[in-house]
């Protein structure tokens, strides 16, 4: 037997949890067609972290790179979870309304440019608070502009996840691929169980958290779209079919009729449980290649 | 304050519509109502308190599940009907916005309710691209996903210059603790930092909000107040349907060129790069 053949897959593959945001950003693109842009050597940083004592970081931890996936134009867009948890600011959403709304400018004249979002982030960045709500609100409105004209792919491999109100542009977004380890929700387990105590929800247990905020979970019950290997290869070979892809007629949330019924639907007696409600709602989903 | 969330919205939505009650259908939480205002009809939404919403975490005035995708339901009925009509007679829309929070539950994040705010924040921005003139009356508290869920997306913001009136990314209690200090610290601070503040005077200097609206008692409005409130929401109306329907407006003001200039130093720098990648 060969070396390689006892080395097991998941040893060989490159992860791609372990990158950083930059590396993932670049690691989708075509080889030799990608260029970050305002990145740290522009050094925009911001203006309002330093005033309150916290370090701030030359790219406001939001990467832009434009370039080519599978021969086409793209711009991918990370949030990076390492600086202040992938928190959004003015600086940080700046970057990603004006890179949407240029993706939005070219595709409108005919060099359709397709946005990937990579979302680690626990939503707004509290030092810089209402100019962070602002920009998530900004964000969401630029996703909607440009998604009749290229897709918004949303990419959440983990660990941080996507949380607060970054997970509503999840929420907009054409489709929305995730690895096992990714969480995505509105509220951190953490914040509901300060808000609605340890009864509502306790933050502790991560066999809860994973079922109702995992990967596989927002899959499986069709309010994402594919559920992919932390495998770099595979990762960028997902993302790629959907730069490529046709765009859907109906977005999901567009689907406001078929979901306020399924709301309706939800006996809210007691907790909902996750693995039945999945299997209420699976089998419904705009997006998805496979 | 919190004891008020809700009754303020619920007071200017009966003062505006002449409607007390939800539509057949809906929960009891959402205020749907088409009224007149000025010469044409115009849709007017509000979320309020339900003590006996059958979602324990909406009860006190929160955005959740059932009010996301009612609102959703009211905006996409009337953007379908007025698919055909030119812009200029499109109806448009009023959110009146007073809400504590998006709901903190378990059975909210089960189904998710980051979707349902999706939808909703997706219903009234087509709203607004479709033409619609889509106006924000901040009539009390404008909370975080509240706020992104019911309000955020219109192209002009207005809200009452009262010390009742709270927009923020988080409340105070739940900020003060995260960034380890003291509630009072946090306010102090607002002084200085114009986005931390919860003083609606200091968010109207990151440029915002289209108007400031003087109204003495929000809680109890006059017949004259809601005269008054009624031409101001006309005004916007008018104002909207002159301009684009993006948020562009919002970095455009002398306020937001002063207090948001390194996002918009970010915008120039990001475009000029752009052409060249």
């Amino acid at each position: 037997m060969s070396q390689t053949g006892i080395i097991p897959e998941f040893v060989r593959r490159q992860s791609f949890i372990e990158l950083d945001g930059r590396k993932r950003a670049q690691s989708l693109f075509d080889e030799g067609t990608w260029k970050e842009l305002v990145g740290p050597f522009d050094r925009m940083e911001s203006p309002w972290l330093p005033l309150q004592g916290v370090a701030p970081q030359f790219d406001d931890g939001c990467i832009v790179i434009k370039g080519k996936i599978g021969g086409m134009a793209a711009v991918a867009i990370a949030l990076e979870g390492a600086f202040q948890g992938g928190s959004i600011g003015e600086v940080s959403g700046a970057k990603m309304t004006a890179a949407l709304d240029l993706a939005t400018k070219d595709s409108k004249t005919g060099k359709r440019t397709a946005a990937i979002l990579l979302l680690e982030t626990g939503g707004v960045r509290l030092q810089e608070a209402n100019l962070g709500l602002a920009a998530v609100a900004e964000v969401i409105s630029s996703v909607l502009a440009l998604r009749p004209h290229a897709p918004v792919i949303t990419l959440i491999a983990g660990t941080v996840g996507c949380f607060g109100g970054m997970s509503l542009a999840a929420g907009v977004s054409s489709y929305v691929v995730m690895t096992r380890e990714a969480r995505l929700g509105l509220n951190g387990p953490e914040v509901i169980e300060q808000e609605s105590g340890i009864d509502e929800f306790d933050s502790s247990d991560r066999t809860l958290i994973w079922a109702i905020h995992g990967g596989e979970q927002r899959v499986g019950m069709g309010l994402a779209d594919a559920l992919v290997e932390d495998d770099a290869g595979k990762i960028k070979a997902t993302i790629r079919g959907y730069v490529q892809a046709d765009l859907p007629l109906e977005y999901r949330s567009e689907q406001v009729e078929f979901y306020r019924d399924r709301v309706t639907a939800l006996d809210t007696s007691e907790q909902i449980n996750p693995m039945s409600l999945r299997q209420r709602w699976s089998n419904k989903t705009t997006g998805g290649l496979q | 304050m919190s004891e008020h969330v809700g009754l303020r919205g619920r007071a200017w939505f009966e003062a505006l519509t002449g409607i007390k009650q939800p539509s057949t259908g809906d929960p009891g939480t959402v205020l749907a109502s088409e009224a007149q205002i000025g010469d044409e009809t115009a849709l007017f939404l509000c979320v309020v308190p339900n003590p006996s919403s059958r979602f324990p975490c909406v009860r006190d005035g929160q955005v959740g599940l059932e009010e996301a995708f009612t609102l959703a339901h009211h905006l996409r009925r009337v953007i379908a009907q007025d698919r055909e009509k030119p812009k200029a007679r499109k109806r448009p829309v009023v959110a009146i916005v007073d809400v504590k929070s998006q709901a903190y539950g378990r059975r909210e994040e089960t189904a998710g309710i980051f979707f349902a705010a999706a939808a909703s924040s997706d219903a009234y921005a087509s709203a607004r691209m479709a033409g619609h003139p889509v106006i924000s009356l901040v009539a009390g508290q404008a909370f975080s996903g509240g706020f992104l869920t019911h309000g955020y997306q219109a192209n002009r913001i207005l809200a009452f210059d009262d010390s009742g009136i709270v927009i923020h990314a988080m409340h105070k209690e739940a900020a003060a603790r995260i960034t380890r200090r003291s509630v009072a610290e946090l306010e102090e601070l607002g002084h200085e930092i114009a986005p931390m503040s919860y003083d609606v005077r200091d968010y109207a200097k990151l440029g915002l909000l289209y108007k400031l609206l003087h109204v003495d008692d929000p809680q109890h409005p006059t017949t004259a107040d809601i005269e008054a409130i009624r031409h101001d929401l006309i005004d916007a109306i008018q104002d909207a349907r002159r301009g684009a329907t993006d948020l562009s407006n919002r970095l455009q003001s002398d306020a937001a060129k002063q207090t948001r200039k390194a996002g918009i130093a970010v915008r120039t720098a990001l475009e000029a790069q752009w052409q060249n990648a």
